[in-house]
C-alpha cells in the first residue's frame, strides 16, 4: 500500500484543522483544531517510520520517539492553554477570541 | 646596547600611557617626575647607544633592528624596524637631551595648571618625544611616516593645549592642515617609491636609486614629493605660515617642537634620502632656492615683529631655510651640524623668552618690557649667549655651523652667498634688537608687573645654563678643517653619505685663505650690525608711532596670510558654501529625507494591517503559506 | 485487482476519521465537537496499530482520549457552553476560512501528488514494540526525555499560577 495514501489523509486532516481555526470563534474549538493538526503530522511521521523500517533502517524508531515527544509537548500545552482560557473566561464570561484583540497597540 | 634601541621610544611611550591614563589621579609633582624621568631615562639609553656607535669601526654603516613584520602585502614587505647609525644616534641625543631639559623646565613653567591639565601636558609631550624617536629611528619611509604623523598630531594637541581660547584652537588647526598638505606630498612620494623600487627601506631605496643613476625622472619626482613633505613639516615657503601661529602653545612646546626637534624632521628626511637628492641635481637646486628664499623672507619679517615669541618663530623659519640651503648645495653634514647647534641655541632662546614671559605674567609684547637685565640676571646672561650664538660671533656654536653653510654656498653660487650673508646680518640685527629692547633701557610695563618681576626658579634656570654651555661649546664638534684639526663631525657622519658621495657634483675645493677671509668678513659685518642695533635700541622708547611703508608691510608679514586667505581659503569657503546649499541641502538631503518619508508613509499604511484580530493574523498566515507553496510548486 | 484487507481497513478508518474531523469543526455544540474529536483520535490510534506502532497507539489513547479530551470536556462542562451561546463568525468570514483552507488543501495535494515514495510492506516490523522503543528512548534520547520532565514541571506550575483565583481581586 503506497505511503501516498497516508500523506493524503494527513493533508486532509491537517487542512480540516486549518479550516476549523479559520472558521470558528470559540477558543476551545480552535484549540482542539490545533490538536487535530498535530495529530495529522504525527500520523504522517509514524507512516514514514514504517516506510523506513521496511527499507531496513534501524534508526526508524527515532520518528516514533519524536511523535512521543510531540505528545508530551501537546499535553503540557493543553494544560497551560486551558488554564489561560479558563482565566479569560473568568474575566470576561466568554471564550470568543474576538474579545482578545488587545494585540493592537 | 644597540639591540636595546627599542627602549628609547618605549620609555616615553610608557610615560605617555601612565600620565595619559592616570591624569585624574596623579599629583603635579608625580606627573612631572614620570614625564621627565621617562625622557631622561631615554636620554641615558641614547647616550649609551651613541657611545656604542662611536666605537664602531669606520666601515660600519649602521644596524637594522627588526621587531616584527608590520605590513606584508604581495611582494612588498615593510618590517617594523629601527635603524641605528651615525645619523639616527646623533638625532637621538639631540631629541632626548634637549627634550629632557625642556621637560624639567616645564615642571616649573606649567605649575599654574590644574593637576589634570599638567598630566595631560606631560602626556602629550612624552607622546611627542615617542613619535619623534620613531621618526628618526625608523628603518624605512613608512616608519618615518608614522612618526611624522605622530609628531604632527602632538604639535596640534600642544598648540591647542589651551583649547578654550578660540584663536589658539584655530592656530592648532592651521598647523595641522598645512602639515597635512605637506604630508600628502610625502605620502605620494612613498607610493611612487613603492611603484618604482618595490621597497621603502632606506638602504634598498638608495641602492636601487644608485642603479638608476643621476638625472632620472622617477628619482626627481620622488625627491620633489619628499621635499613637499619636508617643506610642510619644516615650515618652508609656501607652507611656512603655520609655524609663527604655532606660538600659541606653551613656550616650552615652542622650544621643543617648533624650534629644536619636530621642524628639523624635514632636514633629517632629506639627509636620510641624500642618495635621491644627490642623483637629482635639479631638485637640489629647488631645495636650495626655496631654503634661501624662506631664510630671507622670514628674516625680513622678523625685523619688525614686536611679539618676543614671533621674532623667535620667524628666526626659526629663517634658520630652517639656512639648513635647506645647506642641503640644497649638497652639504648634508653641515645641515645636520646646524640642526644640532640650532637645537641648542634656539631652545635656549625660547626657554629664555619663556622665563621672561613667566616673569612678566604672560606679557609677550617687547614694547612693554625693557631693563629686565637687573631683575633676571641668569636669564639675561643665557639669553645673551643665545643671541651671540645665533648671530654667529666667532667661538660660539652658531658661528661654526653658519659659517660652514656660507662657505659651502660660496663654492656653489656667489649670488646665493651674498644673499645668505645679508640674511645672516639681518639675523644678527633682529636678534639684538630683541635683546636690547627686552633687557636694556627702562622698564616700560605697568607698575604691578614691575613689582612682580623676579628671576625664575632653579628648575627653569638650570636648563637655561646647560643649554647656554652647549650653545658655546656645541660648535667644536664640527670645527672646520682650517683650524688645523680634522672636522670630527664630518668624519663621524661620513659613512652615511659615503654611498651618494661619488655621484655628487664636485666643486673646486675652497683654499684656506679664502675660507679665513670669508670668516673674517662675516664676523666683522656681524659685529658692526650688532653695534648698530645697540645704538638703535639700547634706550628704546615706545612712542606709539604707527609704522608706514615697507615697515608696515614687514610688520604684517608681507600680507602672506591675507594673500592665502584671499586666493585659497575664501574660494574654498565659497565652493563649500555652494556644495552645502546646492548639492547637500537641496540635492542629497532631499533624496535621503525623501527615502525616509517614503518608508514612513509606507509603514503608516502597513500599520493598518495590525488590527489586533488574531483570527485575521492566522488567516493572513494561511494565505501566505498557500502563496509560498504555489511559488515553490511553480518554480521548483 | 481487488483490495487487500489492509486497504479496506485503511479506507474505513480514513473515512470515519475525516467525517468525525469535519464534525469537530462543523458542529454547533462544543460537546459534540469534543466527542467527534475523540472518535478521530481513536481512528488515528487504529492507523497506528496498522503501522505497527503499537506502543504509540496505546500512549495516544491514554494521553489524548484519556487525559487531554477529558480535560477539554471538563472545561466545557465547567463553563456550561452550549450551541445557544456559541459565538458565530459572520458568514462571509466562514466562507473565506473554508476557501483558504481548501486552497491550502488543493495546493498541498497538487504539490505532493507525484511525490515518489516507496510502498509499505504488509509484513510486521518490530520497531514499534515497547522494548525496542524503550531502549532507544533511554539510550539515544535520554537527555531530551529528562528535559521533557522539566517542561512538564514548568507547565504544571504555569497552569496552577495562571488558573488560580487572584485573591486580591475578589
Amino acid at each position: 500500500m503506497p505511503v501516498q495514501y497516508y500523506i493524503f489523509l494527513s493533508i486532509v486532516l491537517f487542512c480540516i484543522g486549518v479550516m476549523g481555526v479559520l472558521m470558528r470563534r470559540n477558543a476551545i474549538i480552535i484549540f482542539m483544531c490545533v490538536e487535530l493538526m498535530l495529530n495529522a503530522v504525527n500520523l504522517l511521521m509514524v507512516a514514514f517510520s514504517k516506510m523506513w523500517a521496511d527499507a531496513g533502517r534501524v534508526d526508524a524508531a527515532g520518528a516514533q520517539i519524536f511523535v512521543f515527544f510531540i505528545m508530551v509537548v501537546a499535553a503540557a500545552e493543553v494544560a497551560v492553554g486551558l488554564a489561560i482560557i479558563v482565566m479569560v473566561y473568568r474575566k470576561s464570561q466568554s471564550v470568543d477570541i474576538n474579545i482578545m484583540n488587545r494585540l493592537k497597540n | 646596547m644597540i639591540h636595546l634601541v627599542w627602549l628609547v621610544p618605549f620609555l616615553p611611550l610608557l610615560g605617555f600611557l601612565v600620565n595619559g591614563l592616570g591624569r585624574r589621579y596623579l599629583s603635579r609633582s608625580l606627573a612631572g617626575i614620570i614625564g621627565s624621568g621617562a625622557v631622561l631615562a631615554a636620554f641615558v639609553v641614547s647616550l649609551l647607544i651613541f657611545l656604542d656607535v662611536v666605537k664602531q669601526p669606520e666601515e660600519w654603516t649602521g644596524q637594522v633592528v627588526t621587531l616584527f613584520d608590520f605590513i606584508s602585502a604581495g611582494t612588498l614587505h615593510i618590517p617594523f624596524a629601527f635603524q641605528v647609525d651615525q645619523l639616527s644616534a646623533l638625532f637621538l641625543l639631540i631629541i632626548t637631551g634637549v627634550g629632557s631639559l625642556i621637560h624639567i623646565y616645564s615642571t616649573s613653567y606649567m605649575h599654574d595648571e590644574t593637576s589634570e591639565g599638567f598630566a595631560r601636558y606631560f602626556a602629550y609631550l612624552n607622546l611627542f618625544v615617542f613619535s619623534m624617536l620613531i621618526l628618526v629611528l625608523g628603518a624605512n619611509y613608512v616608519m618615518m611616516f608614522i612618526g611624522w604623523e605622530g609628531v604632527g598630531l602632538c604639535s596640534y594637541l600642544l598648540i591647542g593645549y589651551w583649547f578654550k581660547n578660540t584663536n589658539y584652537g584655530n592656530a592648532a588647526k592651521k598647523a595641522f592642515i598645512m602639515n597635512r598638505i605637506g604630508d600628502l606630498g610625502f605620502l605620494l612620494g612613498i607610493f611612487t617609491m613603492i611603484v618604482a623600487f618595490g621597497s621603502v627601506s632606506f638602504s634598498e631605496v638608495a641602492d636601487k636609486a644608485a642603479v638608476l643613476g643621476p638625472n632620472n625622472n622617477t628619482i626627481a619626482i620622488i625627491a620633489l614629493l619628499l621635499f613637499v613633505g619636508a617643506a610642510g613639516k619644516s615650515a618652508q615657503i609656501p607652507l611656512y605660515t603655520w609655524l609663527p601661529d604655532a606660538m600659541a602653545g606653551p613656550t616650552p612646546v615652542s622650544a621643543l617642537i617648533h624650534a629644536a626637534t619636530m621642524v628639523t624632521a624635514g632636514i633629517y628626511m632629506i639627509a636620510r634620502s641624500n642618495m635621491l637628492y644627490t642623483l637629482a641635481p635639479c631638485i637640489q637646486t629647488v631645495v636650495a632656492v626655496i631654503g634661501l628664499a624662506t631664510a630671507v623672507l622670514a628674516a625680513t619679517i622678523a625685523l619688525k615683529q614686536d611679539d618676543i615669541k614671533k621674532v623667535l618663530a620667524y628666526s626659526t623659519v629663517s634658520q630652517l631655510g639656512y639648513m635647506f640651503l645647506a642641503l640644497g648645495v649638497g652639504a648634508y653634514t653641515t645641515a645636520v651640524f646646524h640642526v644640532m647647534t640650532h637645537a641648542f641655541f634656539k631652545a635656549l632662546l625660547f626657554l629664555g623668552s619663556g622665563s621672561v614671559i613667566h616673569a612678566m605674567g604672560g606679557e609677550q609684547d617687547i614694547k612693554k618690557m625693557g631693563g629686565l637685565k637687573k631683575y633676571m640676571p641668569v636669564t639675561h646672561v643665557t639669553f645673551l649667549i643665545g643671541c651671540l650664538a645665533i648671530a654667529g660671533i666667532p667661538g660660539l656654536s652658531g658661528f661654526f655651523s653658519k659659517d660652514e653653510i656660507l662657505a659651502h654656498t660660496f663654492v656653489s653660487n656667489k649670488l646665493m652667498y651674498a644673499i645668505s650673508l645679508l640674511t645672516a646680518l639681518m639675523t644678527a640685527f633682529y636678534m639684538f634688537r630683541l635683546y636690547f629692547i627686552t633687557f636694556t633701557g627702562k622698564f616700560r610695563g605697568t607698575h604691578e608687573q614691575e613689582h612682580h618681576l623676579h628671576e625664575s626658579p632653579a628648575a627653569m634656570t638650570i636648563p637655561l645654563i646647560v643649554l647656554a654651555i652647549l650653545s658655546v661649546i656645541g660648535g667644536y664638534v664640527g670645527l672646520p678643517e682650517v683650524f688645523g684639526m680634522g672636522n670630527k663631525l664630518e668624519e663621524y657622519m661620513a659613512p652615511i653619505f659615503k654611498l651618494s658621495a661619488p655621484f655628487a657634483h664636485v666643486h673646486e675645493h675652497l683654499s684656506h685663505n679664502t675660507e679665513w677671509l670669508l670668516m673674517a668678513l662675516s664676523s666683522v659685518l656681524v659685529i658692526i650690525t650688532i653695534f648698530f642695533a645697540r645704538s638703535q635700541f639700547r634706550n628704546y622708547e615706545d612712542n606709539g608711532e604707527v609704522r608706514t611703508g615697507l615697515a608696515k608691510v614687514l610688520e604684517n608679514k608681507w600680507y602672506v596670510d591675507e594673500l592665502y586667505d584671499a586666493i585659497i581659503v575664501k574660494p574654498l569657503g565659497l565652493l563649500s558654501k555652494f556644495f552645502e546649499d546646492a548639492i547637500e541641502k537641496s540635492g542629497i538631503d532631499r533624496l535621503v529625507n525623501g527615502a525616509g518619508r517614503l518608508v514612513h508613509w509606507g509603514s503608516q499604511q502597513a500599520r493598518l494591517l495590525q488590527n489586533g484580530q488574531v483570527g485575521f493574523y492566522i488567516f493572513a498566515m494561511v494565505i501566505g503559506m498557500v502563496v509560498l507553496f504555489v511559488i515553490g510548486f511553480l518554480f521548483k | 485487482m481487488g483490495m487487500s484487507l489492509q486497504q479496506i481497513v485503511f479506507g474505513v478508518l480514513s473515512i470515519i476519521s475525516i467525517i468525525s474531523a469535519l464534525g469537530v469543526i462543523l458542529s454547533k455544540n462544543p460537546v459534540t465537537s469534543v466527542l467527534c474529536l475523540i472518535v478521530t483520535f481513536f481512528t488515528i490510534a487504529g492507523h497506528y496499530i496498522m503501522l505497527n506502532a503499537q506502543f504509540l497507539a496505546v500512549v495516544h489513547i491514554i494521553v489524548y482520549a484519556g487525559a487531554i479530551m477529558v480535560l477539554f470536556l471538563f472545561v466545557i462542562m465547567l463553563m456550561n457552553l452550549n450551541a445557544e451561546i456559541e459565538p458565530q463568525k459572520r458568514s462571509w468570514l466562514k466562507y473565506a476560512g473554508a476557501i483558504s483552507g481548501g486552497a491550502l488543501l488543493l495546493v498541498l495535494l497538487a504539490a505532493l501528488r507525484e511525490a515518489s515514495v516507496s510502498s509499505l510492506q504488509p509484513g510486521a516490523v518490530e520497531i514499534g514494540l515497547i522494548s525496542n522503543l524503550g531502549k532507544t528512548l533511554f539510550s539515544t534520547y535520554v537527555l531530551p526525555f529528562e528535559v521533557s520532565s522539566i517542561l512538564f514541571l514548568s507547565a504544571m506550575v504555569g497552569a496552577v499560577v495562571i488558573g488560580k483565583k487572584e485573591g486580591h481581586e475578589s
